[in-house]
């Protein structure tokens, strides 16, 4: 079985694979080097195969409708410029979510400790935050400062996603707050990282609070001491 | 890029479309994806510009119908509108990656379609070859490339060469092709990975000759 799988790379490089086949070279190719870089070899062939049946160009308003479905259908990514208290549907594609989600929580909880509990909490929260990330029902809510969103689920539970957030100095963390009228209550701590990051926040969040973030000694304090580099707008 | 991106932004409606294009020229496959993932609908649009064309030739090799065509490639360009931050540049080439995503759906398309289900396998197969209309619109060094992979594929032998293109231009699976060619799975799984490992070869003995296609990195 263990050869026989190796054995539709090609097969999978032509898209010549049954649905049943494809689904298991494809958990295969997870876990297999040899495979992914056969694979990768012979993409390169397709490729070629695909450019030997180039032809006539498509019909000019190809490029618009693509266009204009990609404008109709968001992503979860983080605007340039945020617009204020602007909400709009969360869709993504699972499979990047969970990319995304995976590194940023799953490394910090494995950098932070190698304590199994502590993975395993990570985890859930991985689950969690993508749960809310794929919800259509979940609602995005724009920073008033800071680069990023807020994005909530139904039952208020929130995750930040945050782009320009460089990794938190030695000895410091993030640290993220739900403030409720003018009480800041501590939401967990996050170490930041190059590129997109995308942190759950402890607790829920209810209409009107506010999600923030601040530089704290590592570990965490009681009450923001800092000026917030990230504020949401209320929810 | 930031600051690139924040003028993009912020020039109004599609004249602006050339100024904003201009900006992504300089980049490669790769960085536009990159931009794609962070929703950058211009990104997409240069990433179409670069790869549609070839996109809708191999969509419309396979699927045989000009919408259906266009509907695999839009939906192959809106998976990779979708699924951009997930891409890894080291496992393929962004425009690999794009074509990729095309040929599945039109694959999946056209093992929907009755009519194909119902059409006889050509007789002989390396006729289709010679049957693609060559249009007089294209860039040069596609044109070449496309002589380069064909003159390739006429040197497989012929059932090497009628596994491979049953399977990538007709949409046909392994398992498909050894009932309707009447012979074991195992064998049509061996011509197909002897026929592509050697058009591997023969195209990278190709390649060292004479580079071909411009690389949008710069």
């Amino acid at each position: 079985m263990e050869t026989g799988i190796h054995e539709l790379t090609v097969g999978y490089a032509l898209d010549a694979l049954d649905p049943d086949e494809r689904r298991e070279y494809e958990a295969h190719l997870a876990d297999c080097e040899r495979c992914r870089e056969e694979l990768a070899s012979f993409w390169q062939t397709t490729e070629g195969l695909a450019v030997a049946a180039s032809g006539p160009a498509p019909s000019p308003g190809l490029r618009a409708r693509i266009l204009a479905e990609a404008r109709a259908e968001p992503q979860v990514v983080v605007p340039f410029e945020p617009r204020r208290r602007r909400t709009i549907p969360v869709l993504a594609a699972a499979v990047a979510v969970a990319a995304v989600v995976a590194l940023s929580v799953g490394l910090w909880a494995a950098r932070l400790s190698g304590d199994l509990d502590d993975a395993r909490s990570a985890l859930e929260r991985e689950r969690a935050a993508a749960a809310v990330l794929v919800d259509p029902d979940s609602r995005t809510v724009a920073l008033h400062a800071g680069e990023g969103r807020l994005v909530v689920g139904t039952e208020g539970e929130a995750v930040l996603v945050l782009d320009g957030v460089d990794p938190a100095p030695a000895g410091k963390t993030y640290e993220l707050w739900i403030i409720e009228g003018d009480t800041p209550q501590r939401a967990g701590l996050f170490p930041g990282r190059d590129g997109r990051d995308v942190v759950p926040v402890d607790g829920t969040v209810a209409e009107g609070d506010v999600v923030a973030v601040t530089i704290e000694d590592a570990g965490g304090v009681n009450a923001p001491s800092t000026n917030p580099i990230v504020v949401s707008d209320p929810v | 890029m930031e600051a690139v991106a924040s003028t993009v932004l912020a020039l109004p409606g599609s004249q602006h479309r050339f100024a904003m294009r201009k900006q992504h020229a300089h980049l490669s496959d790769e960085a536009l994806v990159a931009l794609v993932a962070r929703g950058e609908e211009n990104a997409l649009a240069e990433l179409y510009d670069r790869v549609g064309r070839i996109a809708y030739g191999l969509a419309l090799r396979v699927l045989r119908d000009e919408r259906l065509a266009e509907d695999a490639v839009q939906e192959g360009f809106l998976t990779a509108w979708r699924t951009a931050a997930a891409f890894r540049a080291e496992r393929a080439k962004a425009s690999t990656w794009i074509l990729t995503l095309v040929h599945r759906r039109a694959v999946d398309l056209v093992r929907r379609e009755e009519r194909r289900r119902a059409e006889p396998l050509p007789d002989e197969v390396t006729a289709e070859v010679g049957l693609v209309v060559e249009p007089t619109d294209e860039a040069a060094w596609l044109r070449f490339e496309r002589e380069r992979v064909q003159a390739a594929l006429r040197q497989l032998p012929d059932v090497q060469r009628e596994a491979i293109e049953l399977a990538y231009y007709g949409g046909f699976s392994q398992s498909e092709l050894a009932e309707r060619l009447g012979v074991p799975l195992g064998t049509i799984k061996s011509r197909m990975f002897a026929g592509l490992a050697r058009l591997r070869e023969l195209l990278d003995e190709s390649e060292q000759e004479g580079s071909w296609r411009p690389e949008f990195t710069s």
